[in-house]
């Protein structure tokens, strides 16, 4: 096969990205013509930024869900011939499998296309869910410290500041060591932290329905099989199914990024919780006699929706830039992961000759995250119309 | 005023204490003290020699009173080298162990103890290495708030506008890059032989030799140059001019919209008078404050940048420490750098109030 020119790179990715664009063409054909009716998601398509975001958002989600039908070779394979190969290198006769490294290849003669992709999965994984845990890690703390005040407000504002004055790579080169996995730290700090999206599910659950035992059993029930499936899984390596794993590297990051995440959404949710309390609907659930936690979770949060789901937004995105840190230098992934920023620190040695290798994760990363950060302007630009 | 500013430092007296304890305890798990003890005496150490050494050099007493004795509220410890007999411990000088040592030599003496990993008082090298980054931050500042000013304000003048837009997009775009992110990019771009405009200039006939900016910083301790100091700065300023020019925006377009700005307007006041001479001193209130909160964030970057473009500033010393589990030079990192968020936050709030006459301190 000859190598590949500028068209024909530029045609080979689109052709290898099939499967997202059908998707992608699937989410916009059938939102578009229903916008009006599905709220504040219909909305985002009468913003053009939003849109714009929500279509690079969405492009890795796909990517995500079908890497494996996109990557090319294996992301841990390695063809020696083409070592830091331009773009479009072909491979060379006798190796089996997809004829040309698209983006070229990186120092370990691997495929950073391919990498590039995987790496899109693995990012694509973690950071929303661990935002999603520091979000109800935040929200649990938050809303009580806000809604009571007092002293144990004091000592959590406290914390929280305490965290947020740490240097971040400080935190993550004292957090993320194969000494601390040694002593099995981040396993019960896992421990204590999955247990609070359980809590703050049955607290849900219990404060609506505690009027209702048959329906609250039921509901908390389910929910807590479900959580605790997860818990042992996520947590302790121990789901009897075998579904959920994380191993000790990938949990050690998981941990790291949400004990730096949850500390602002605590703030975020205190502070908007101090700003609702006073409104006529929250006096008028306390003078019908609701208990606080209904208050708190059924009048309070969902009235904080808004500027949450903005933030949960780039926060998500947030979450990218900080595991590319991690990766950045070196820190818990291992060293052959094809996540972005493991793949921008192998190949920023080599820069200013192969920039390659380095530079499409970059770009990955930044489109990403672009993505998000346009989506919740959007997002914000939509929800404050009306 | 003073008792809020007494409270405050108190505040930041306990912050400190507490976030250099959890440094201390972190530093000083066992695995550690391990690999801290096999990176300073020899890598093939048995287990037995580990604990003799850790022992010797004063590793091995309970966690609190070495936090103390680096504190200076415990004695330093004291033995004897078994091998020369010399009096051996925290406060002995070990070039001449026989000299009439302090009882106690800590913080609150002044001595920050030595560095592990650069075999240097740790005052010493924080110092040097400050110094380095306080020029990286010198030129990042200058070059990040003029910039960010300007967009925030030529977009925030006319919301709504074509320019508005691009600019929102393009503060939108920089708060996306994270600095590894543009580090690489600006790289490719400036200091790539192969890619980028280099080529190109040298095509067109402008560049005959190396690259059109270098990709790495190393020169710049012995000489600054826009060669080798634009790419960093550019790296880190990218990042803040953003979030900053976002925040001047908001409160830029809230000022456009109050009375006083219509009634101008009215009086038949030219839109340029009207935004340089009534809008612009309110509309930088906000900013003033995002500016000051940005420093600490501004260290992130810091720590980033001098790793990827190999400047040995005190983001440089940070990631040498933490890689070599130097404790007491992580230490004396983490103090300066809470130091420095908790003061940019009471200079931000100081600076609010003083700026704007409507809020007093409580």
């Amino acid at each position: 096969m000859d190598p590949l020119s500028a068209s024909g790179i530029l045609a080979q990715f689109l052709l290898r990205f099939l499967p997202v664009w059908v998707a992608l063409a699937l989410t916009f054909g059938l939102s578009i013509p229903f916008k009006r009716r599905l709220g504040l998601y219909g909305k985002l398509f009468d913003s053009p930024v939003g849109m714009i975001g929500f279509f690079l958002v969405m492009f890795w989600v796909y990517t995500a869900v079908f890497a494996s039908l996109i990557v090319t070779h294996d992301p841990l394979d390695q063809i020696a011939r083409l070592k830091n190969a331009w773009p479009g290198a072909a491979v060379p006769p006798g190796e089996q499998g997809y004829p040309w490294y698209i983006f070229g290849g990186d120092s370990l003669a691997r495929d950073v296309f391919s990498r590039m992709v995987k790496g899109a999965q693995l990012v694509l994984v973690i950071a929303p869910a661990a935002t999603a845990v520091a979000y109800t890690v935040g929200i649990t703390l938050g809303l009580p410290a806000g809604y009571y005040g007092g002293r144990s407000d004091g000592v959590l504002t406290f914390l929280a500041n305490l965290v947020l004055a740490f240097p971040v790579i400080l935190l993550f080169y004292l957090l993320v060591t194969p000494a601390i996995r040694q002593t099995g730290l981040p396993m019960w700090f896992a421990g204590f932290m999955f247990l609070i999206p359980i809590a703050f599910v049955v607290v849900l659950i219990n404060s609506r329905f505690h009027t209702q035992p048959p329906k609250r059993n039921l509901y908390a029930g389910i929910a807590l099989v479900i959580g605790l499936w997860l818990y042992a899984g996520a947590a302790f390596d121990a789901d009897p199914l075998g579904i959920v794993s994380l191993d000790a590297n990938k949990l050690n990051i998981f941990v790291a990024v949400v004990f730096v995440n949850s500390p602002t959404v605590f703030r975020i949710v205190r502070g908007l919780t101090l700003d609702i309390k006073s409104r006529d609907y929250v006096a008028a659930a306390q003078t019908r006699g609701e208990g606080p936690w209904y208050i708190m979770m059924w009048e309070i949060l969902p009235n904080a929706r808004g500027p949450l789901i903005v933030d949960f937004c780039l926060r998500i995105g947030y979450t990218t830039i900080l595991l590319g840190t991690l990766g950045f230098f070196g820190l818990g992934f291992s060293p052959e992961s094809p996540d972005w920023g493991s793949t921008i620190n192998a190949g920023r040695k080599l820069l200013s000759i192969y920039p390659y290798p380095a530079f499409v994760p970059a770009l990955a990363l930044m489109s990403m995250v672009l993505g998000l950060n346009l989506l919740a302007d959007g997002l914000r630009e939509e929800s404050l119309r009306d | 005023m003073l008792k809020f500013l007494v409270r405050r430092l108190a505040l930041m007296l306990l912050t400190a204490l507490c976030l250099t304890f959890v440094v201390f305890a972190l530093t000083n798990l066992h695995p550690n003290l391990v690999k801290l003890a096999k990176t300073q005496a020899s890598a093939r150490m048995t287990d037995d020699q580990v604990v003799n050494w850790l022992q010797l050099n004063g590793y091995s007493d309970p966690l609190l009173v070495r936090y103390g004795e680096w504190l200076g509220v415990v004695p330093g410890w004291t033995g004897t080298n078994p091998e020369t007999g010399k009096p051996m411990g925290r406060c002995v000088n070990p070039n001449a162990p026989t000299a009439p040592a302090p009882r106690y030599c800590g913080v609150v003496q002044g001595d920050w103890g030595t560095s592990t990993v650069f075999k240097q008082p740790v005052s010493q090298v924080v110092g040097v290495r400050l110094a380095a980054t306080g020029w990286l931050m010198l030129w990042v500042l200058i070059v990040m708030i003029p910039t960010s000013l300007v967009i925030g304000i030529l977009a925030g003048m006319r919301e709504g506008s074509r320019l508005d837009r691009v600019l929102s997009t393009v503060s939108i775009a920089s708060t996306a890059t994270p600095e590894y992110v543009s580090g690489v990019v600006l790289i490719v771009l400036f200091g790539s032989t192969v890619m980028g405009f280099t080529p190109l200039f040298k095509h067109w006939g402008l560049l005959h030799e190396g690259t059109l900016l270098k990709g790495s910083a190393a020169s710049a301790l012995d000489g600054l140059t826009f060669d080798n100091f634009a790419l960093p700065v550019a790296t880190i300023a990218l990042y803040g001019i953003g979030y900053i020019a976002r925040m001047t925006r908001a409160s830029m377009t809230e000022v456009m919209t109050a009375q006083y700005i219509r009634t101008a307007r009215l009086k038949g006041v030219s839109f340029a008078q009207v935004v340089l001479r009534h809008a612009l001193r309110n509309a930088l209130i906000a900013p003033f404050t995002v500016i000051m909160l940005q420093i600490p964030w501004l260290l992130n970057g810091v720590v980033i940048t001098e790793t990827l473009f190999n400047y040995k500033g005190f983001g440089w010393a940070l990631v040498s420490a933490a890689e070599g589990n130097d404790i007491e030079l992580l230490l004396g990192c983490s103090v300066v750098a809470v130091v420095i968020v908790l003061l940019t936050q009471l200079i931000s709030d100081i600076g609010y109030v003083y700026l704007n006459p409507r809020i007093r301190l409580s």
